[in-house]
């Protein structure tokens, strides 16, 4: 579905991301696990358009989606959730949803939508009316994520969703998006939570300074030494 | 003696009101401008002027109805707008604030030379002298309250806009955070022509309501201008409802300093006490 080849991307003089290859098939769930600063979240950027990558190829079901702009790769059907939530503060929880279904035809199916992600997160609709910067950590994060899955995207693409909660709120987020993959959503998740993420996923990929420097099946990841000794301090 | 004091400051009051709804109407533009797109039009009051000209021009020359030269102003105005971003504000988005100021100031000059190319310096005047009326003994001129009523439609009609339909919507949500408002699949560019139009309408629609009480030239846009850019640094700028509240404050300063005063002192004062606040408050009164 998604499919990477050799892509390098950075900020000015800066190379965040070296040669990074990689694949997404539909209806998987896939992990790029790694440490604070080896490109993850440079990654998401590139992918959803963010930021333009300096040479590499990116498609979906083999259309290029290099040289698009943000606002026409969410046509494509692919939405971040980004690093730190990013709400709308001073707007609505239903307007963050309004605003997630902005592309003319998720407009159009804004009603059936938003029913569908008040049922999935019950707590948002409680929360409909308020602005989206007085709820709390999690309760953003349901927003977040909400707010992406209004265009009803094929691809979900997820940074750090458990960034910055507390570890009950955390765990909380990760069932989330167990509840997600269970409604057939394809994810891509980049997260610093390795064995969580791991325990989540099918396969995943570990990223170290810009490289991809291991990639296998979510179980064989668990099992490796390197992650286990350098990532889950075993 | 007493009485007949209490009345003509009762007065000045009114009138301060009703123009603070014209002001509250324009800061409205500027501070929508300046919330979404982060730039400063100094040469707003001049698209109001070339607004009023153009009523001037389509009603007294053409013979348009006044309604109708209204309407085309507004649309006029609105397109005038569109036009300052494209050619004017795009290209240096992304450049440091001072040479925003500088390009946006530099169009002040430019449109008030070009009115005063194309129209002379002659204050004109539309030859419409609406009746003022009696309440008790106080006179309330019916185009200043016109004009108030129509600017409060005008607001609340923004106000709707920003908070019913999906455009509005995007407006605001755009002012706070620029670019993940890309991820929900927006065109920046599109909403900023938006904003751009409207922030334009807004002063066409100020052009309308002015033209009914002052004579238009070429300088007009001084008189107001820089009163409205302290309503909108007194109310914190980008703070729409801050602004509306210090457009009324700047409404009672004029209008009672007049009174007590006159006009020209009624300015002296104004800004001393915006100098005043500024020092106090640079962030602005109403800012959160």
């Amino acid at each position: 579905m998604l499919s990477i080849a050799n892509l390098s991307a950075g900020y000015g003089s800066f190379q965040a991301l070296f040669d990074v290859s990689l694949e997404v098939v539909a209806g998987e769930a896939v992990a790029v696990i790694g440490p604070n600063g080896a490109g993850k979240t440079t990654l998401m950027r590139v992918i959803s358009g963010m930021l333009r990558a300096r040479s590499g190829t990116l498609s979906l079901d083999g259309r290029s989606l290099s040289g698009l702009k943000a606002s026409r790769i969410v046509a494509t059907g692919i939405a971040h959730v980004p690093e730190n939530r990013r709400l709308f503060p001073r707007l609505t929880v239903d307007e963050n949803l309004r605003m997630g279904a902005y592309l003319p035809a998720a407009r159009a199916h804004y009603a059936e939508r938003a029913a569908w992600v008040f049922e999935l997160f019950p707590r948002l609709k409680e929360r409909r009316d308020q602005l989206a910067g007085t709820l709390s950590g999690g309760e953003q994060q349901m927003c977040s994520i909400g707010r992406a899955l209004m265009s009803k995207p094929r691809l979900l693409l997820l940074d750090e969703p458990s960034a910055g909660l507390a570890p009950l709120v955390v765990q909380q987020v990760f069932d989330l998006v167990r509840r997600i993959r269970q409604e057939g959503f394809t994810v891509l998740i980049v997260e610093q939570n390795v064995q969580q993420a791991l325990e989540l996923v099918d396969r995943a990929y570990l990223l170290e300074a810009g490289h991809i420097t291991l990639s296998g099946s979510a179980r064989e990841l668990l099992q490796s030494d390197v992650v286990r000794r350098s990532y889950m301090g075993m | 003696m007493d009485a007949i004091f209490d009345i003509f400051m009762l007065e000045a009051m009114i009138n301060g009101v009703l123009l603070g709804g014209v002001l509250a109407l324009l800061g409205l533009g500027l501070n929508l401008i300046f919330g979404v797109i982060d730039v400063v039009w100094i040469c707003y009051a001049e698209l109001v002027m070339c607004g009023m000209y153009a009523i001037y021009w389509l009603n007294a020359f053409y013979g348009w109805p006044l309604p109708l030269a209204c309407a085309a102003a507004v649309l006029g105005v609105a397109a005038l707008g569109v036009l300052l971003h494209l050619l004017v504000i795009e290209p240096i988005l992304g450049s440091a604030p001072i040479n925003q100021l500088l390009a946006t100031g530099g169009m002040l000059f430019f449109l008030q030379s070009f009115a005063t190319l194309l129209f002379g310096t002659d204050f004109r005047n539309l030859g419409i002298r609406l009746p003022a009326f009696e309440i008790g003994e106080i006179f309330i001129s019916l185009s200043r309250l016109i004009a108030f009523v129509v600017a409060l439609i005008g607001a609340v009609g923004l106000y709707f806009f920003l908070s019913r339909t999906y455009i509005g919507t995007a407006v605001r949500a755009i002012a706070q955070d620029r670019e993940i408002m890309g991820l929900m699949g927006a065109d920046e560019r599109r909403i900023y022509f938006f904003t751009s139009a409207i922030g334009g309408a807004l002063a066409g629609l100020g052009a309308c309501l002015l033209v009914l009480q002052y004579d238009v030239h070429p300088f007009i846009g001084l008189t107001f201008g820089p009163i409205l850019f302290m309503i909108c640094v007194l109310g914190g700028l980008g703070n729409m409802l801050g602004g509306v509240i210090a457009a009324f404050v700047m409404g009672q300063i004029i209008s009672i300093g007049g009174y007590f005063f006159s006009i020209e002192m009624a300015d002296v004062l104004a800004f001393v006490l915006f100098i005043l606040l500024i020092f106090l408050r640079p962030q602005g009164i109403f800012s959160r």
